[in-house]
């Protein structure tokens, strides 16, 4: 019954979409109030329906509606109410629900908010983003629905993936897919103000809003399911340039040269065509990152087994999208204005023009080693894997000269500023930021010229956010952005060259030596969970005089028959300790890891730090 | 002579052309060293050199193959037709089991040793590497 509901739904929704299309395509030359109020109604039909539509499969999830293969593909009774629900979005037709959401509630939101902007902006607007809507029902109603009957009813689930039963990956894509979708109406936005011609400082600092949103929620959702990665694969690390991560940092680079370039435009009234290309790349790469991630084209440790016969209709649809957007692009060239104005080589405009190019050189880097295997799979069959090796060669030497300009840059003037800003002062603060890291590379027995320059610069950026709040040539937002960034980069190096690890098989009463520090492992017992039996583990680190008890598990789920391990960390602010043991086979034998992880609470830290910066600017009214 | 303008525009383009080729030539370069092959325990035997480069080999642990002692682990990745012995000191991951799809990374000794630095996670407990799948398909 609720299944019918939400179908149904769907398809009244297509049907909105159609009208819109239509309506907002013939009526953006003739504009009176009364067709405005008319689409407005429309919009929030299609809201409602697709909020009845992504509730009732909530619905079907908690009350365990098996008549639906969704549910029953991905649940179970005894599972806990709270992975019930997120099971509504943990599958491919769910997900593709919440983006479809997404993205109504992104539409309706901006139109509602966008009242005194002009009438055909807006109409053009939400005709791009009424075809976005359609293209995802059309995929979502013919080749993923997920309110498809199932008879005769089972009477028990499949399950839901064990290792997605967990708080942070239950809340991972929805603010990940808030910010892919974000992408989405920018791209809407840029496109509309295109053609009518309107790309301007008004229309930057309007957009502006939109960019952070999107920048917050993509960055809070890439730390999310960093910190699930970390803890739950056991793996112990927080980026493993896996394609799945890569594929949710090419939009993040490219959002965050875009959130750059549109303060250019904002303030200096530059950079049109660039801002617009760049929207619609940053689109282009969300929806990519989907397609590639659903379609299971993607040869990755992280992939789920699913369908690759889906994957034709997204990149058929987004072929669609950028052929129609470069063709806007190339025919509205009138409508972009020249820049005449004069430049000048020592500005924030070059300042940032260098952010963008280092930016687009990353994303190049990140996008060329997920894609490379894919092609030469087509090409001639050979199966490869491109590993952290290949992206560490290439970024971490560009680092160099990334961090040094992000030190300076923000201290330029807009238009025109004098070279004697590297007065003595500088020169003093490098040399003693040298020094610094000469101790600190000596110490830690890392003492190559690399390190040394990539600690120092790292420094250096650090003290020269520090000093920056003193000063008066920037806003807020910028300095606390830039403070988690340079914190972030200071403590991924450390992390990196302070974290010890060790692993061994171990049975009761084993014990290994490591770093004058002793692992004993003391017993084991047997408990049940809500849905799962655990084996608990109990091992003693004793460290000096300190003895830490690590209590890790390895849990045994029958629906889907699945063993997970839960690591047990115990983080302080300076310090992670990280054990994690799993079964090998019944004779007695575990395998056990440990890790020393210094300062991984300040990754995630800083990333909060970076997003707060946003937050601030997000909430600010007018700033300059 | 030429404008300012066009002169700009010339310097601009060839800036944006240097700079594209080094990137190619970078990434390029970077990546004819750091790329792993996958091989199934078939196309290493029918190898004609032993690679010394890093590669992945899968398919499936093969039933009471699985050795353990405190020092290190072995066991035989099969895909029904060859076999291969995979020697490996380090972390496992929880859905490494007998009779279920692996992929290991390291090193080949010979043509029927090979000493693994990494096991890979999966997070399904139905997935396949798909290259495994495909290796025991093929045969």
């Amino acid at each position: 019954m609720i299944n019918q509901f939400g179908s149904f739904s769907l398809y009244f929704s297509l049907l909105c979409s159609s009208y819109l299309i239509y309506k907002s395509f013939i009526s953006q030359t003739t504009i009176n109030k009364r067709l405005s109020e008319n689409v407005f109604s429309v919009l929030s039909v299609q809201l409602v329906l697709t909020l009845i539509s992504f509730f009732s499969l909530i619905y079907a999830f908690v009350i365990s509606d098996f008549s639906n293969i969704t549910v029953y593909n991905n649940s179970h009774t005894l599972k806990p109410l709270f992975y019930k629900i997120s099971g509504a979005w943990g599958n491919h037709e769910g997900s593709l629900l919440l983006w479809l959401l997404v993205l109504t509630v992104f539409l309706y939101v901006f139109f509602i908010t966008t009242k005194k902007l002009n009438i055909k902006y807006r109409l053009l607007t939400i005709f791009f983003q009424q075809i976005i809507i359609f293209g995802f029902l059309v995929f979502i109603i013919f080749t993923s629905n997920p309110f498809l009957n199932i008879f005769p009813v089972p009477e028990e689930g499949l399950g839901l993936n064990p290792i997605l039963q967990d708080p942070a990956l239950a809340i991972h894509p929805p603010l990940l897919y808030v910010g892919y979708v974000g992408t989405s109406l920018i791209f809407s936005s840029s496109l509309a103000t295109l053609v009518c011609g309107t790309i301007n400082k008004t229309w930057a600092s309007h957009i502006k809003k939109w960019i952070l949103i999107s920048w917050i929620f993509l960055s809070v959702g890439i730390l999310l399911g960093s910190i699930w990665a970390y803890y739950e694969l056991g793996w112990g690390g927080f980026w493993f340039w896996d394609p799945v991560e890569n594929v949710s940092l090419m939009p993040w680079l490219c959002l965050t040269a875009l959130l750059h370039t549109i303060i250019v435009l904002k303030n200096r009234n530059l950079f049109h065509s660039w801002t617009i290309i760049l929207s619609i790349t940053t689109f282009s790469l969300s929806m990519s990152g989907t397609f590639l991630v659903r379609s299971g084209i993607l040869n990755s440790i992280h992939t789920f087994a699913n369908d690759p016969t889906r994957g034709i209709f997204i990149l058929t649809f987004l072929f669609i999208l950028i052929v129609i957007s470069v063709f806007i692009f190339f025919f509205n060239q009138k409508n972009i204005p020249d820049n005449l104005k004069k430049t000048y080589l020592i500005s924030k405009e070059t300042g940032i023009l260098i952010n963008n190019w280092f930016m687009m050189f990353f994303l190049s880097v990140v996008l060329i080693g997920t894609a490379y295997p894919i092609f030469l799979e087509v090409i001639n069959d050979s199966k490869i894997s491109v590993g952290p090796p290949f992206y560490h060669k290439l970024m971490v030497p560009f680092l160099i000269p990334f961090l040094f300009f992000m030190a300076i840059g923000p201290r330029t003037k807009w238009i025109k500023d004098k070279v004697m800003k590297f007065n003595l002062s500088q020169i003093i603060l490098f040399v003693i930021c040298l020094l610094i890291s000469y101790f600190i590379t000596s110490i830690t027995n890392t003492k190559y010229l690399f390190s040394l320059l990539l600690f120092s610069l790292s420094f250096y950026l650090f003290f020269n956010v520090i000093r920056s709040f003193s000063l008066k040539n920037s806003t807020l937002s910028q300095k606390v952005s830039h403070l988690g960034f340079s914190l972030f980069i200071l403590s991924i190096l450390l992390n990196g060259i302070l974290s010890k690890e060790i692993s061994s098989n171990m049975k009761v009463g084993d014990e290994i030596n490591f770093m004058n520090k002793k692992i004993t492992f003391e017993n084991i017992k047997i408990e049940d969970g809500a849905n799962f039996k655990t084996l608990i583990g109990n091992f003693k680190l004793y460290d000096k005089s300190q003895v830490t008890d690590f209590n890790p598990e390895i849990r045994i789920y029958n629906q889907p028959e699945t063993i997970t391990s839960e690591a047990d960390i115990s983080s302080s602010l300076y310090l992670d300790n990280f054990l994690v043991f799993s079964l090998l086979k019944n004779d007695g034998y575990f395998n056990v890891r440990y890790q020393y992880k210094p300062l991984m609470f300040w990754i995630w830290f800083s990333i909060i730090i970076m997003s707060l910066g946003a937050v601030i600017s997000f909430l600010k009214k007018n700033e300059k | 002579m030429y404008g300012k303008k066009v002169k700009l525009r010339a310097f601009f383009i060839i800036l944006v052309f240097i700079s594209a080729v080094l990137i190619t030539f970078l990434v390029i370069n970077s990546l004819k060293e750091n790329v792993v092959y996958f091989k199934s325990p078939t196309e290493i035997k029918n190898l004609t050199q032993i690679d010394k480069n890093k590669i992945r080999i899968g398919g499936m642990v093969k039933k009471n193959s699985i050795e353990v002692n405190s020092e290190n682990l072995k066991f035989i990745v099969t895909d029904f037709k060859n076999e291969i012995i995979v020697s490996y000191n380090g972390a496992v991951p929880n859905l490494f089991e007998e009779e279920k799809g692996v992929v290991a990374e390291g090193y080949l000794q010979d043509r029927k040793f090979f000493k693994a630095e990494k096991i890979l996670a999966k997070h399904d407990e139905n997935y396949m590497p798909p290259e495994v799948k495909e290796a025991i398909s093929n045969n």
